[in-house]
């Protein structure tokens, strides 16, 4: 045997059985838990749809962290002008605008330099003088502020929902941001899917806010809100009819304490074994909760998530030790999700879901079940034609055929690339496909036989003369696989992997694997001719 | 072994006005079956609900359909889906409904269908998205084809590269128009089949100008015989590489895997479409292309 050869066929073996180590687990549906200490220890990960679970695509409504900075700045600015002596008939936030109604236009130079000075993010975008004297302006924020406080609402929301998931357990989660403001979320196996939707879509604004006591509830509720001062609700759940009945609270406006000021919230017992929520303070939050309570003794300390009033207890003392509770009317379970959420953090802006895909795991089972065999029998039919039609050089190609297989899911284990239900149809592609380059090898060399050249200089001839064919063929199916890779979403994506891995790994197969067995069957065992 | 009795003499481009008006036929009539019956978008597309649900036992449709919109769901669509007791409700619901919808699924089936069910599968596509996936799916069309143009006019020539992209509109024109005439749902596995029909309707097509190439520059007769000669030598190899490709499509679509049933239907009558525009649509229109530049 010549070296080159020798060199030939010790790659194609290592090739070979580099892929059936790397394979093996895989067929022999090894988990996790059985490692052997000899073998490869991933598997071929399967995608989404094929093994259960939960897509989710979020959009983050940024544009509501917008408002809430306008809100906050809304609020400075109403008591910076009041200490500037600068007069208003009223300071106003309508979405992403602050309307301020000057009492006269004499206010509006030491307007102007307050708000350089101070509220350097806020520009006049207008402005205009009513019949009263007075002048009302338009504010909003600097264009380059806005997106500063757009994008960091996107990257909190991730961290946030990130952390959430952690808390979920799901194993190998996919937590990725997606165009401006998209969050895409992939919960491979995830058994309840309406729970984990609920604790990811979760707000989780938590604010304490006092009780307003001076004002009459009822004039409230008639319509009359006093200024500073806003009207939210609870709910109350009748025990013995289960009736849900909804509650108002006459709050003050300004927000005391946020979630922010959380380290941990845990779900308690009391003594009639119902659950409440404990919070934990973060060291600066303690403090600031130590002064809250120490300055409002005897008034009522409402606690509202997500603008629900959960409970507005009266405060007895001054409070240190960083701790207070959330009591209400909490299932266990809803009492477990509420403190993983908080623990978790809030999200910047309320997210919606704009696209929601869930894969039971029986569903999954079954097509992983029936894509195996659909590929063992694509497989096993093509062979059949292959052998029938060609003979023994037809058992070459097989050969390559099977080892092109093994290939595309060897290195899909390597690159760990994810296997998806268009992927096994990519897969039986690649099953029809690969044995094209033998086809054209061989029909080729038919003609050189024909042209009467003796069989192994036909056998050279068919091979380099096809190759140029093969190459230009299989560009374009990449070509056309690229795209989809790049215009393609999740299984999708799948598809264009493992036919572009597919395509390649066939130009190894069928030419490089096949003309080496010719080369063996020649050289090392001096065959002088093959059926054909 | 000699399957194909034929020495290779047949006179392929002189069939070719035959040839083309089959074509230019079956592409009228597909936009017929566009215009008439109108291409359907599933959820990928046009946004909404889809649930597949699992019975114990074969359940009439009917039982299901009154248990649905005894709960408030009559705009329902439902059709049964890969196995005998498979079902898939569809309707036309936003993100926010999704859970509103799962509930009266479930408890409308519970109380009316006497039989053990399981919910399979939940898709929901919102508008915006389905917005985003439509014109995403354009443009991979698009840009598939000036890729293939761009690669044929370096690797061939300009006329080849005009024939290549006529075979192909030709292709994934009659394909839809038979998938839409069958009455199947455009969804995103569509596309990628599409794009896999074009992918591999131009393999064909440039294993046939690859021979014209090697044999243009052997012989000096004209252009007509030179592509007649490399059809003959080649289509023997077209047609046993698209056997081979649809035996596996064959099975996928006989075991009917899922959302692979139509895929695999759309590709097998692509292959067929493919192999016959590489032999009878693809060189004729470079010999079209050909005569009039002489002129």
């Amino acid at each position: 045997m010549k070296g080159w050869l020798k060199g030939k066929v010790i790659l194609n073996v290592v090739v070979l059985v580099c892929a059936i180590y790397v394979i093996l687990p895989t067929v022999l549906k090894l988990g996790p838990e059985d490692r052997l200490p000899l073998l490869h220890k991933e598997r071929v990960r399967l995608g989404l749809d094929l093994q259960g679970g939960t897509h989710l695509l979020l959009e983050v409504k940024s544009e509501e962290a917008v408002y809430s900075v306008l809100e906050r700045l809304k609020n400075e600015l109403k008591d910076a002008m009041k200490k500037k002596e600068v007069y208003a008939l009223s300071v106003e936030r309508s979405k992403d605008r602050v309307y301020v109604q000057l009492l006269n236009e004499e206010m509006s130079k030491p307007f102007d330099d307050l708000l350089k000075e101070d509220f350097p993010s806020l520009r006049v975008m207008g402005q205009q003088k009513k019949a009263d004297d007075s002048l009302v302006l338009e504010l909003s924020l600097l264009p380059e502020e806005e997106r500063e406080v757009k994008e960091m609402a996107v990257e909190q929301a991730l961290e946030t929902i990130r952390n959430r998931v952690d808390q979920l357990g799901v194993l190998e989660p996919e937590i990725a941001r997606q165009g401006q403001d998209r969050i895409l979320v992939q919960l491979p196996g995830i058994k309840d899917p309406e729970r984990a939707k609920a604790i990811i879509g979760k707000t989780a604004m938590l604010e304490f806010k006092l009780v307003d006591e001076e004002h009459s509830l009822e004039e409230a509720l008639s319509g009359k809100v006093p200024e500073g001062s806003v009207l939210l609700y609870g709910t109350v759940r009748d025990r013995e009819t289960g009736r849900v009945k909804k509650v108002p609270y006459l709050l003050k406006e300004p927000t005391l304490l946020t979630g922010d000021a959380l380290s941990d919230a845990r779900v308690a017992f009391d003594q009639f074994n119902r659950p409440y929520i404990s919070l934990k303070f973060t060291s600066w939050g303690a403090k600031e909760f130590e002064r809250i309570t120490g300055e409002n003794v005897g008034k009522r300390l409402a606690i509202i998530l997500d603008g629900t009033v959960y409970s507005a207890p009266v405060i007895r003392e001054r409070i240190s030790g960083g701790r207070a509770v959330i009591e209400g009317d909490f299932t266990l379970e809803e009492a477990r999700d509420l403190a993983v959420v908080l623990r978790a953090g809030a999200l910047p802006a309320p997210v919606s879901v704009l696209e929601e895909r869930t894969v039971g795991p029986s569903l999954g089972k079954d097509l992983v079940d029936k894509g195996f065999r659909a590929i063992v029998l694509g497989v096993l039919l093509v062979l059949a034609f292959m052998v029938l039609y060609y003979r023994w050089a037809g058992l070459i190609a097989d050969l390559a055929l099977v080892l092109n297989v093994l290939l595309v899911l060897a290195i899909m284990v390597l690159i760990k690339a994810t296997l998806t239900l268009p992927g096994v149809a990519g897969l039986a592609l690649t099953v029809g496909m690969s044995v094209d380059a033998n086809i054209l090898i061989f029909e080729r060399i038919k003609e050189e036989l024909k042209g009467g050249r003796p069989f192994w200089t036909a056998v050279d001839l068919g091979y380099s003369r096809a190759l140029v064919t093969i190459l230009d063929a299989q560009i374009t199916t990449l070509i056309a696989a690229a795209v989809l890779f790049q215009f393609g979403t999740g299984p999708i994506r799948g598809f264009a992997v493992t036919l572009t891995l597919g395509i390649l790994t066939n130009l190894f197969t069928a030419i490089v694997m096949t003309k080496t067995v010719f080369d063996l069957l020649r050289q090392g065992y001096r065959v002088k001719e093959l059926k054909i | 072994m000699k399957w194909f009795k034929s020495k290779g003499q047949i006179d392929f481009v002189g069939k070719k006005s035959i040839a083309l008006s089959i074509s230019a036929l079956m592409i009228l009539l597909s936009f017929a079956v566009f215009f008439f019956k109108g291409i359907k978008y599933g959820i990928d597309f046009a946004g909404g609900t889809l649930i597949e649900v699992k019975f114990d036992k074969t359940v009439p449709l009917d039982k299901v359909r009154e248990a649905l919109e005894e709960g408030g769901m009559s705009d329902a669509i439902l059709q049964p889906f890969g196995e005998q007791n498979e079902i898939l409700i569809k309707t036309k619901a936003t993100p926010e409904a999704i859970e509103a919808i799962k509930t009266t699924v479930r408890e409308s089936l519970t109380q009316k269908v006497s039989s053990e069910f399981e919910i399979r599968r939940v898709e929901l596509v919102g508008p915006k998205v389905g917005k985003d996936l439509r014109s995403k799916g354009i443009k991979a069309l698009i840009f598939c084809i000036i890729g293939i143009l761009l690669y044929i006019t370096w690797r061939f020539e300009f006329r080849f590269a005009l024939g290549a992209v006529i075979a192909l509109i030709h292709d994934v024109l009659i394909s839809l128009g038979i998938y839409t005439l069958a009455g199947k749902e455009v969804n995103l596995p569509t596309v990628a089949a599409l794009l896999t029909i074009l992918g591999y309707s131009l393999n064909d097509t440039i294993v046939v100008y690859d021979r014209i190439r090697e044999n243009m520059k052997k012989m000096s007769t004209a252009l007509e015989v030179i592509i007649n000669r490399s059809i003959n030598e080649v289509m023997k190899r077209s047609v046993l590489t698209s056997f081979t490709t649809i035996i596996p499509m064959i099975v996928i679509w006989s075991l009917g895997l899922g959302i692979l049933k139509d895929f695999s239907f759309i590709i097998i009558f692509g292959i067929i479409v493919g192999t016959y525009s590489s032999i009878y649509i693809a060189s004729p229109v470079v010999l079209f292309f050909e005569k009039k530049a002489k002129r």
